[in-house]
């Protein structure tokens, strides 16, 4: 089916052709009767090899030949010697089967069914491998047949080890050698085998060796995948660290339920709150699980019994998120407390790879709740939100003022008995980064730049809070430039970009602030009016930077180039959220927004919704096609009761738990008056929709 | 005539021969006899899959007896619920899928007797999560994808054991983001569509690094504009689905150059006879001509029905069998 230039057919060609049919379909005749009449005869059998050697892919005549090795095997009269000779017959015919075709599943398959029996030879099946390697060094079929024959001679790791390295060795273009690689290194790393305690010890040898395969030829991919490993390895703690909360440590917030003003507390720290309690976000530099109220503790004057419900901040079904939050309920009256949090005071926190979480730590913050005014607040609310120009000022901080985005510092973690240790890793970033200059300085090449941008962000992020602003502007060069060097990739490029850029935006107080303003409509007040993180018109294809923005309440991301919003249910402080004007293709986009409470105006206008037939985040939202609604396999959960609202089942299950009191979605083709009074239905507390009032 | 979703004219770069593929799936159909054809006589129900799910998306399903070819089906069915590959091969669970997908096609779901098929699936799964083909024990994480696909079709997923179904499947996930067939495997990107498919559907697609694997995938498409399956190979249209669909599951497909691949496509038809080749100017086949054809499909070619990246069947047949309509 492959590789099979395209001719007309030639008369005698098809003549011949069905000469060769009939003939084969003669033998399949013939097997088929012996295989259903169980006939397992010499004669039979050797049949079944003719038809094997003319199409290795019948796999059926595979099945009869073990049936019929499995017939022969219980015969009273079998001796070891005449099972060795049969074993060795049915090697023999998957060895011609395989000249046929090497990549034949089922003649691979039948080798190692035989093998297993454990009465053949095992020393020569490393001499066939070695031929079949040297044939196509890219078989995976012989790789995966391989590790089966390593395994049942208890070859050692560092064995196969050399062995990948004699083939690099003959051929730096061979990735399957270099996967190979990584998965035995990985392991003897895992089990700190000897030789292999420490990796500040392994690495270094291993940058050596790829680095002759990137340099060699910097346009094969070979050894791309392998060096991006390496980084990670070095770059990457085991432990999950705990890298940004909300509330910041020792900040005071302010907790509010009416239109008063602030006074002395900060636009930064003031909650406006219409729930009755406040989140406490915790934010992981990795997935983790085990976050609950033993791991977790809270010590502060209005919550007794100390019990919080922990929940991962996660897509469908999934018990580990690199973001988790718990609402603290406050009490109705004015307050003045400290509260403290403990993480991982006792063990239970544990990431995705194993790890456990050991770096206890504790903060706190102050808090001071003003009661709510029920009556005041629900005219506020009615209010709406417009995202003009004209309705923001750009906010004038007071000098003094803590912007809580300065998490490293603000956190009283103390990580330094790692900071001793982390030189090897920094030391090997400076040295990679010198490496690729050089090789950039001789010529210009995709990887080069890639590479160098990667390597810049690690070391920057390793080296912070002494990182600076300089590194993020040759990494949006570099960006820049991969942009029009690999076209094809420009939108991969575009994406790394704009997560630069916001690190770049939020690494300190100053960039921070040309961003910040304050919504002012001369017609309503909004409460407590809190800061608008304003981050439009910026080209943005994609957000990050979440750990430095959870004090955010209102966002602006109106008019840039935003697709995803992947990452977004970090900010669990959202109350209102400006995404018009956009590229966000499907309902089921906004799946991150499910997750945040407290959001109450969205405006995701002029955006592509309904334009496209295909649905790239189909499978990234809750629903029943992932069996990730409710509980996910039980498909009653799954069943929508209004029949009405089957045809909008992505609006069904992405809008009914927001409470919503205004959304624009004028500009949007899906957006008919159908569609609008689905949404209707499913968000009972919505009070404005594409500007109008409803009833 | 241009489509503003699809950005530029269709004109401008060649089009999809719609009526010579329907042409030569029907006359693939009726050949039985040729050489090629006896040689793959035992994969006729994926051939059957492959050319009625093609018809389906150039909204030709019709063109076809449904009756005749269920019946055909039927009887490939085996006392232990799986089906074979054509009739008087044993049973497999790679055609038990195309058996099942293909009466989704028709809509005809209901002429089986589910827990029959369920059963034999269910019996093929191991103690450590993993699937085998039959009663042989090859294991391959296509088998997962084929598994946890058939049954979620069949309405009864929870009669596998799915949380050691996935951790069998991350058990194959490698440092490159990629997934083997088995623990160690190489990626490849006919693995990785049955891994993500399999983990889409058991709606654990947080298991995955999103950035990592789509990196990977992005930098299958070479210089032409095609797809290769794994680094350093030659560009082939059946990738056209399993890493596009992979990208898409993932929404990551953005960070490949979608125009190149469309023209890639394109060219790999047989104008003349009709069917798509792997590559420019190779012998056309059902199964290249599928791939092509779904592959234009998920890139939002004009004219023809959207498939799904996980269940590979159109997506108003897989609306149909979770919503009813």
């Amino acid at each position: 089916m492959h590789g099979r230039p395209r001719k007309a057919p030639k008369p005698e060609d098809e003549a011949a052709s069905t000469a060769k049919a009939q003939k084969l379909r003669a033998l399949q005749t013939q097997f088929f009767s012996f295989h259903h009449d169980q006939i397992y005869t010499k004669e039979a059998v050797e049949l079944s090899a003719k038809l094997l050697e003319i199409n290795p892919e019948s796999y059926t005549a595979w099945n009869y030949r073990k049936l019929a090795v499995e017939h022969y095997l219980s015969q009273p009269e079998c001796d070891p010697d005449s099972v060795k000779s049969v074993l060795d017959d049915e090697l023999r015919v998957v060895e011609s089967a395989l000249r046929q075709n090497f990549k034949s599943y089922g003649a691979w398959h039948h080798r190692k069914w035989v093998l297993s029996k454990g009465h053949s030879s095992i020393n020569h099946e490393l001499r066939l491998l070695d031929k079949f390697q040297k044939a196509d060094s890219r078989n995976f079929h012989a790789w995966n047949y391989r590790r089966f024959v390593a395994e049942l001679m208890n070859r050692s790791e560092q064995d196969e080890l050399k062995y990948t390295e004699d083939m690099i060795y003959t051929n730096f273009s061979n990735y399957s050698a270099w996967h190979n690689r990584s998965v035995l290194l990985s392991a003897l790393l895992e089990k700190k085998a000897e030789g292999f305690l420490l990796k500040e010890n392994v690495l270094p040898e291993e940058y050596e060796f790829i680095h002759q395969a990137i340099f060699t030829d910097p346009d094969d991919q070979s050894g791309w995948f392998y060096n991006l490993w390496l980084l990670d390895q070095t770059v990457t703690t085991d432990s999950p660290l705990l890298v940004s909360t909300w509330p910041t440590c020792g900040s005071d917030v302010l907790i509010m339920g009416d239109g008063c003003q602030s006074g002395s507390f900060s636009p930064f720290t003031t909650l406006l709150s219409d729930s009755g309690s406040f989140p406490i976000i915790l934010y992981f530099n990795q997935p983790v699980e085990g976050v609950n109220s033993s791991t977790v503790t809270i010590e502060c004057g209005f919550n007794k019994n100390g019990y919080l419900h922990w929940e991962p901040l996660s897509v469908s079904n999934s018990q580990a998120a690199q973001v988790w939050v718990a609402h603290l309920k406050f009490p109705t009256s004015e307050l003045d407390s400290s509260v403290e949090v403990s993480v991982g005071h006792s063990k239970g926190i544990i990431s995705t790879r194993g790890v456990h979480y050991c770096h206890p730590s504790t903060f706190s913050f102050n808090v001071h709740v003003q009661p709510v005014e029920r009556d005041s607040f629900q005219v506020s609310v009615a209010e709406s939100i417009l995202w003009r120009e004209e309705n923001f000022k750009v906010y004038r901080a007071q000098s003094e003022e803590s912007i809580p985005i300065a998490y490293f510092d603000q956190l009283c973690i103390k990580n330094g008995h790692e900071s001793t240790a982390s030189n090897w890793r920094t030391e090997a970033l400076a040295k990679e980064i010198e490496c690729f200059r050089e090789l950039l300085s001789l010529m210009d090449c995709k990887i080069g730049k890639l590479t160098l941008a990667r390597l810049l962000m690690a070391y920057n992020a390793m080296s912070f809070p002494f990182a600076t602003k300089l590194v993020h502007s040759e990494v949006l060069e570099l960006y820049n430039d991969l942009m029009k060097l690999d076209p094809t990739h420009h939108r991969y490029y575009k994406d790394e970009h704009s997560l630069v850029l916001l690190q770049k935006m939020t690494c300190s107080k100053e960039s921070l602030l040309q961003h910040c303003f304050q919504y002012k409509d001369s017609g309503s007040s909004v409460i407590g009016n809190p800061i608008c993180l304003r981050l439009n018109n910026l080209s943005l294809s994609r957000i990050g930077a979440f750990e430095k923005l959870l004090w955010v309440q209102m966002l602006d991301l109106s008019h840039n180039e935003l697709q995803s919003i992947e990452g977004l249910e970090a900010m669990q402080l959202l109350s209102c959220l400006g995404l018009g004007n956009n590229k966000l293709r499907s309902v089921t986009a906004l799946e991150p927004l499910r997750k945040l409470k407290s959001l109450r105006v969205l405006d995701i206008s002029y955006n592509q919704i309904g334009d496209h037939s295909i649905d790239t985040t189909r499978y990234l939202c809750s629903s029943p096609l992932s069996h990730s609604v409710g509980t996910g396999v039980n498909k009653d959960e799954t069943v929508i009761s209004d029949a009405a609202l089957v045809n909008y089942w992505e609006a069904f299950y992405m809008f009914k738990d927001l409470n919503l009191n205004q959304l624009d979605i004028v500009g949007n083709t899906i957006a008919d008056e159908k569609f609008k009074s689905a949404l209707v239905k499913i968000m009972p507390t919505l009070k404005r929709l594409d500007g109008k009032v409803l009833d | 005539m241009a489509d503003a979703s699809f950005g530029f004219s269709t004109l401008q770069m060649g089009e999809l021969a719609i009526g010579k593929h329907v042409q030569y799936i029907l006359s693939v159909e009726k050949k039985k006899d040729s050489f090629e054809s006896v040689v793959m006589d035992h994969l006729r129900m994926n051939g059957a899959y492959w050319g009625l799910t093609t018809l389906d998306l150039l909204g030709k399903l019709d063109s076809v007896n449904a009756d005749e070819v269920i019946s055909w089906i039927m009887t490939c069915q085996h006392e232990s619920g799986g089906f074979s590959g054509n009739i008087g091969h044993d049973p497999h669970i790679l055609y038990t899928l195309s058996a099942v997908q293909v009466l989704a096609l028709f809509n005809k779901l209901d002429v089986l007797d589910i827990d029959k098929v369920a059963t034999y699936i269910t019996g093929l799964q191991n103690e450590d999560g993993s699937f085998s083909g039959d009663m042989w024990g090859e294991v391959d994480t296509r088998f997962s994808y084929i598994a946890i696909c058939c049954l979620s079709i069949l309405r009864c997923l929870d009669k596998i054991n799915v949380e050691k179904a996935v951790s069998y499947i991350l058990s194959c996930k490698n440092l490159d983001g990629g997934f083997g067939c088995t623990p160690g495997g190489e990626s490849h990107a006919g693995q990785i569509f049955c891994c993500v498919g399999a983990l889409a559907i058991m709606g654990s697609l947080h298991h995955v690094d999103k950035d990592l694997l789509g990196w990977w995938l992005c930098e299958r498409q070479v210089k032409s504009g095609g797809l290769n399956g794994r680094p350093e190979k030659l560009p082939d249209v059946c990738y056209s689905w399993w890493v596009l669909s992979s990208l898409i599951m993932i929404d990551r497909v953005h960070w490949i150059d979608k125009e190149k691949l469309v023209k890639f496509i394109l060219d790999c038809q047989d104008l003349e006879n009709g069917g798509i080749s792997d590559r420019p100017d190779d012998a056309v086949d059902v199964f290249h001509t599928y791939f092509g054809v779904a592959g234009l499909s998920l890139l939002e070619y004009p004219g023809l029905k959207a498939i799904d990246p996980a269940y590979a069947l159109p997506v108003n047949v897989v609306n149909r069998i979770f919503f009813g309509r």
